[in-house]
């Protein structure tokens, strides 16, 4: 499942529910209990990105609001894509 | 046994995500060989009562140790898993299931959201046992198996144990549960059966994970005459490097990534700083493979849980240090390898800053014909069974391999 980083950053996500983080000094541990996968989160900036997620009304602004500047903001919408295809972070429900 | 597994793949975001002022020291790898807040992957033996009596068995499990952890003090341990943010535990023995609170332990972790993988040799998975197992998303198995065929598996792990694992195998297949793990610990004498291995897997909807033969535990009387040759190690990491992350290895064989390309995993020594054990007894370990005085970091019920171990103890703060290169600084495969296991060098007598006893460029060879059998490490504690009193000149010994008669608990040989 293929996403562009614009597709990602103008969506509103949050982390999937069978998903737990634990903060390390790297960035974060995370870890999803359905398909018993692992992934690094590998910045601290990324992990506060992915903490903000459910508060934010896109990704875009996830990322704003941890300080990801705009240079960067296109290689923080790629690491949250491989996150969205590995189903560490789910779409937000519109009508939520 | 397992270590690392869940990052077989690590899978990271690719992209260049690191802040900007962070040099070299600070890759992912450098931040694991540091440690981390808590374990990735934490072995818990539950009981070194086993009803087997595997000639390799890690542990050297076969009776209950009469200090053996406590109902209150497991659930006291999976809370404070919890709290650690510990996502799952690897639940091994000894037979795990052979504890009464064995099921009462599962559920409470499961509630407490901690995920549990627990490897078993079948004998208790029953239909009710498989539902129940099948149920929950929070709870994988691995069946222990060490040859594809009766006459190769039953020689290590005992008569009868291959129809066991089978029987547990159908049934889980059975009840639904998908994704069950075949664990198999290569050998010279099932290194051939590696695609029967996977077609059984495939079979029943399981995954293959193979793990390394070490020479810990009970495994040191064997692992001369069953470590894989040469020709063997070569044709399993060709193998390996074939099916990729469809089989898993629980970083097993990191050390063959000198033969040139890397196998999927983290690739490095975890012990002390991604991976521990805890032992029945609530004895802490660096890794799965070194139940031994040398590589104890302290016991949660002395150090007030296990929290304080994995962060001060002075083993795991010592393991966490850069370590010098040693005699293998100076090979260009040194960063493939990081020069392999711990707990394979110690067990076989060598250094620990040398080269792995089955370095894939052959270092180990020459050093392995020198360790004499009077340097090896003596066990620190044993809890096999012993064999049954010998009769006078028994008539034929299939005993040797064949699980003991089932006896009841005894006392440990320690005080």
């Amino acid at each position: 499942m293929e996403r562009s980083v614009e597709q990602v950053l103008s969506r509103a996500w949050r982390l999937d529910p069978q998903v737990a983080l634990r903060p390390e000094p790297f960035g974060a541990l995370a870890y999803h209990f359905g398909s018993r996968r692992l992934s690094f989160l590998k910045s601290p900036k990324l992990a506060a990105v992915v903490n903000g997620l459910a508060g934010q009304p896109d990704a875009a602004a996830a990322c704003r609001a941890a300080g990801v500047s705009d240079s960067e903001l296109a290689s923080y919408g790629r690491a949250l894509a491989a996150l969205a295809d590995r189903g560490m972070i789910c779409e937000a429900q519109q009508e939520g | 046994m397992s270590i690392t597994d869940a990052p077989s793949a690590p899978t990271l975001p690719n992209q260049p995500l690191r802040p900007p002022s962070a040099g070299p020291g600070n890759s992912l790898h450098a931040h694991f060989e540091r440690g981390l807040q808590a374990p990735i992957c934490l072995t818990w033996e539950l009981t070194y009562a086993c009803n087997l009596a595997c000639v390799h068995c890690l542990s050297s499990s076969g009776v209950r140790d009469p200090r053996e952890l406590s109902t209150a003090e497991c659930l006291g341990l999976i809370d404070e898993f919890a709290r650690m943010r510990i996502f799952y535990v690897n639940i091994g023995g000894g037979e795990p299931t052979v504890r009464r609170d064995f099921w009462e332990l599962l559920d409470y972790a499961v509630e407490q959201r901690v995920g549990v993988k627990f490897s078993t040799n079948g004998s208790r998975i029953t239909q009710q046992a498989a539902a129940r197992l099948a149920a929950s998303d929070y709870v994988d198995v691995q069946i222990s198996l060490d040859g594809a065929t009766p006459a190769i598996n039953d020689a290590i792990r005992g008569a009868g144990s291959h129809r066991i694992a089978l029987r547990a195998m159908e049934r889980l297949a059975a009840a639904g549960m998908r994704g069950f793990k075949i664990s198999v610990v290569v050998t010279r004498e099932n290194v051939d059966q590696l695609d029967a291995f996977k077609a059984l897997a495939d079979r029943f909807g399981a995954q293959l994970r193979l793990t390394r033969l070490r020479p810990s535990g009970r495994g040191a009387k064997v692992w001369r005459r069953l470590r894989l040759t040469a020709e063997q190690q070569r044709s399993l990491y060709d193998w390996l490097r074939a099916h990729g992350e469809e089989v898993l290895t629980g970083d097993s064989f990191f050390h063959l990534g000198a033969y040139g390309g890397a196998l999927p995993g983290l690739n490095l020594c975890g012990a002390g700083r991604v991976v521990c054990l805890i032992d029945p007894i609530g004895d802490v370990y660096a890794c799965p493979f070194t139940i031994h005085d040398s590589f104890r970091a302290g016991n949660i019920r002395h150090a007030g849980g296990f929290g304080p171990v994995w962060r001060t103890s002075e083993l795991f703060l010592r393991l966490r240090q850069p370590s010098a290169d040693g005699a293998c600084g100076a090979c260009g495969m040194f960063d493939r390898c990081r020069g392999g296991c711990m707990a394979a060098k110690f067990f076989t007598g060598l250094e620990l800053d040398g080269p792995d006893p089955e370095c894939a460029l052959g270092h180990g060879e020459p050093l392995l014909a020198k360790a004499s059998a009077a340097n090896l490490p003596a066990a620190s504690s044993d809890h096999s069974r012993r064999p049954p009193r010998r009769r006078a000149a028994a008539p034929s010994s299939p005993v040797l391999l064949a699980p003991p008669p089932p006896a009841p608990d005894r006392s440990a040989d320690r005080p």
